[in-house]
């Protein structure tokens, strides 16, 4: 069924097709409309799945935890401070290895208070053992999320699946798009079939002391479960275009790859824009290409290989600070990068807080990097606005107060 | 992948509902508790609330390999039968 919607309200709908079960959830700006849809589909009878509002996002997780491990399919959303409320259970989710998809409405963290884009919320749970994954459409928000709980649920994969999309760029705007039915998603996705679960039948503690000599095999076996992820999104992403028809991309999506003689490398909403950047460069005889990269967990440490050798250089977007470091996912290429390749490797770190970054911008940065005239770290477009003169104004107010 | 593959498979923290699988939990035992039989009515709420299942249903026994001293027992008790008596050191 063709629609025009939302992003958000796009991710119900594919949670719907997917045949979700339960869904505990908590509101939060910009992903509020996900679950307020999911609500209604629900009291409309459109939706065969139970709803539990919580408390907050900590036991929305919990929550999550718990109705996978009875064996059902669950589903959640979350933005910025929810998710980063969650953070404990997220570690939990994937230390008990359950199957789950969540999906994070990428939203920057305060203070100051800001409920616009940037990917520091998510950035900052890499390591939690979900598998993470950005989208850069609406079309590719819906496949998404019904290839997510292909991955998630896979045998060989059981860690949970964070979907992220960007606030308001993909959130907030319509677009049309296709929402495959039950029935047809049905064919792609078969019912969930746990490896184990909650079961008076067969009762089992879980989550239970575990000693040094035994634990830190269950860290292996995480590790393990995120390797085998690489295989699963790659026939995921193909088995979904023999049926469906649409593809964009596994671990990665390339754009002009094959000629290209300078890339670009960058995650969700920017790397669209990146697109169009390359485009831009392509018409004034300039090789550009774009490598995205889609899943940032399992990092596709391969692929960046493969796809960045032998090109003159890389300028990698960000949307995100590694504080006392740089942008996260320059650090990340560069370290897939390391022995395998001489090309420069710049960094632009932009559209923090929901800033406008456009295609020119984009595309200026490439020319500079192209001419070994970009800095290896450009800090967006830093200057000083009256609403900071504030700050400074203040700060010699305390400084009277303080001294007296 | 040019990494070592491991072949641990799929672990996770399962545990199977055993007596005693956190090891003799009586050890940490401060206060006993000491049951007067005159006192007890036999009404079981003592082997409901009992956190760790060491009381036994039909006599009432405490098993103190496992009983931590917690005291619950003697709080829920209505006739005041279990008190709790510091333990001796061992």
């Amino acid at each position: 069924m063709r629609l025009l919607e939302t992003g958000n309200h796009l991710v119900a709908l594919a949670a719907n097709a997917a045949a979700v079960e339960v869904v505990p959830a908590y509101p939060i700006t910009p992903q509020t409309q996900i679950i307020e849809k999911i609500a209604d589909l629900i009291a409309e009878g459109k939706m065969d799945a139970e709803y539990i509002p919580v408390e907050s996002e900590h036991s929305a997780c919990a929550a999550l935890v718990s109705a996978s491990l009875t064996g059902v399919r669950a589903f959640s959303a979350t933005s910025s401070h929810g998710l980063a409320y969650m953070h404990e259970m997220l570690h939990y989710a994937a230390g008990i290895r359950v199957p789950a998809v969540m999906a994070n409405v990428n939203r920057a963290l305060g203070p100051g208070w800001n409920i616009w884009c940037d990917h520091q919320d998510s950035i900052s749970q890499r390591d939690t053992g979900w598998l993470q994954v950005y989208v850069a459409s609406h079309q590719e928000t819906v496949d998404t999320v019904i290839q997510a709980f292909r991955i998630t649920e896979d045998h060989s994969v059981l860690l949970p699946l964070m979907l992220n999309l960007d606030a308001f760029v993909l959130s907030h705007t319509y677009m049309d798009a296709d929402i495959p039915s039950r029935e047809e998603v049905a064919r792609f996705l078969p019912p969930y079939k746990p490896l184990w679960k909650l079961d008076p039948r067969k009762p089992v503690t879980h989550g239970s002391v575990v000693y040094p000599v035994d634990f830190s095999e269950t860290r292996q076996s995480m590790q393990l479960g995120q390797e085998s992820a690489r295989a699963i999104i790659e026939k995921a992403a193909d088995e979904f275009r023999d049926m469906f028809g649409r593809y964009h991309g596994a671990m990665v999506e390339g754009y002009m790859l094959d000629d290209a003689e300078f890339l670009i490398v960058a995650m969700g909403s920017l790397a669209a824009e990146s697109r169009v950047a390359v485009d831009a460069l392509r018409k004034e005889g300039k090789a550009a290409g774009l490598l995205r990269v889609r899943f940032f967990r399992p990092f596709p440490i391969d692929e960046i290989r493969k796809c960045c050798a032998g090109r003159e250089g890389l300028l990698v977007i960000d949307r995100d600070y590694s504080y006392g470091m740089e942008g996260a996912l320059f650090t990340e290429v560069k370290a897939a990068l390391y022995g395998h390749g001489s090309e420069p490797v710049r960094n632009l770190i932009v559209g923090i807080g929901g800033r406008d970054v456009t295609y020119e911008l984009i595309a200026e940065n490439v020319r500079k990097a192209w001419d070994g005239a970009l800095d290896e770290i450009t800090w967006g477009d830093a200057h000083v606005t009256d609403a900071h003169e504030v700050t400074r104004e203040l700060l010699c107010e305390f400084e009277e107060l303080l001294d007296q | 992948m040019s990494r070592k593959e491991e072949t641990v498979g799929y672990i996770t923290s399962l545990s199977r509902p055993i007596k005693g699988c956190s090891g003799d939990t009586g050890e940490w035992r401060v206060f006993r508790p000491v049951k007067d039989d005159e006192k007890c009515n036999k009404c079981l709420l003592c082997w409901v609330f009992c956190p760790e299942a060491c009381i036994t249903k039909d006599e009432l026994e405490i098993d103190f390999q496992y009983c931590k001293g917690c005291g619950i027992c003697a709080v829920e008790c209505p006739t005041k039968a279990i008190e709790m008596v510091k333990e001796e050191k061992r």
